[in-house]
């Protein structure tokens, strides 16, 4: 599985990995949904750092697809908002 | 990953929906190519911006720093002068200074990252340029128009998602240092009216003097002005040089002074 993170690259993550970053991401959705800062960014923070100790820099040479776009680690909660779109937090 | 997925899929869908497609799809490789091009020139462009407001933050923490020890200089003289007024005024305006110096070498370190982050980005969007061009010429010189789609489409949104990332950075340290570009401007209006290097113009009461007197730490200068008395030892008065703390009028310092013991109040 391939993992983007926005402003740094492409890393290679084991599937089950990836699996385990499920309640950071929660915790993330929770954050941005009742706009607490310091959580979002924890957790944000959190993921982050999981993703670049578990994987490994994909080839920067390849033009593969990321399965997963993460956002830049200084991001707010008002950039997330935003690369969410007219979508908001409540998909389709 | 439900938040998370949701991001990748819209921010996807957007960098998709940035190239256009052409008639002919090998066509669309050699237009995708010429956008990689000028995308590249765009973050190097970007990479060069950041630096020239790093190099001006740096020119101002310089100058900032070289005024500070100034007013030390006058402090020292002030009290060898027995004029301790004038030596916290001083001390006081060079207290504010300090506040401005961290400021701005956090604005520096924050450049420099985003310099740093920007030379990163160039340096993986050249490698996929590279990659792109090399598929381009292998896919033109092998497929039929028809056959070529699928894997044209392969590599335009490989590339694709690499040039939503990089403009994205590059929006992001133009925002930054627009903002820092605007405080600079201040600092160096105030460095170029002088009001940084001479005590006396605290009356003036512009804007940044109330804030670098509100700034200014009492405890700081009463501690470094304790320090100086108890180091100085008695010389002669040396005469008031043009622009020098020393040339104030006293009476005009004595009315700063009070006000300064207001505002610590």
């Amino acid at each position: 599985m391939i993992v983007r993170i926005l402003g740094e690259g492409q890393y290679d993550l084991e599937d089950h990995a990836l699996d385990a970053l499920n309640g950071l991401d929660n915790q993330i959705e929770r954050a941005i949904e009742s706009g607490d800062e310091a959580m979002f960014r924890m957790a944000l923070e959190g993921l982050l750092a999981a993703v670049r100790s578990s994987g490994t820099h994909h080839d920067p040479d390849t033009l593969d697809e990321s399965d997963l776009i993460l956002p830049p680690p200084d991001a707010t909660i008002e950039e997330v908002r935003e690369l969410l779109g007219d979508e908001g937090l409540i998909p389709g | 990953m439900s938040l998370m997925k949701r991001i990748s899929l819209i921010f996807r869908s957007k960098a998709n929906k940035a190239l256009d497609k052409a008639e002919d799809p090998r066509e669309t490789l050699d237009y995708s190519y010429q956008r990689q091009l000028e995308l590249l020139s765009k973050v190097r462009r970007g990479v060069a911006d950041v630096a020239t407001s790093r190099k001006r933050v740096e020119l101002q923490v310089n100058q900032i720093e070289q005024q500070a020890a100034k007013l030390q200089g006058q402090a020292e003289k002030a009290i060898a002068a027995g004029r301790e007024d004038l030596a916290r005024e001083a001390l006081t305006r060079k207290s504010g200074l300090a506040s401005q110096i961290t400021s701005l070498k956090e604005q520096q370190a924050t450049l420099q990252g985003e310099e740093e982050k920007l030379v990163l980005a160039q340096q993986r969007l050249q490698a996929k340029v590279e990659a792109f061009r090399t598929r381009k010429e292998t896919i033109k010189a092998t497929y039929t128009a028809a056959e070529a789609q699928t894997r044209i489409g392969e590599a335009m949104s490989g590339i694709g998602e690499e040039m939503g990332d990089v403009g994205l950075a590059i929006q992001r340290a133009e925002d930054k240092t627009a903002q820092m570009q605007a405080r600079g401007q201040a600092i160096d209006e105030l460095i170029a009216s002088g009001a940084l290097d001479d005590a006396s113009q605290l009356s003036a009461g512009d804007d940044i003097s109330r804030e670098l007197d509100a700034l200014s730490s009492g405890n700081d200068v009463e501690a470094e002005l304790a320090r100086l008395k108890a180091g100085s030892t008695p010389q002669a008065i040396e005469p008031a040089q043009s622009g020098d703390i020393l040339a104030t009028e006293p009476e005009a310092v004595r009315t700063e002074g009070e006000n300064t013991e207001g505002g610590r109040a």
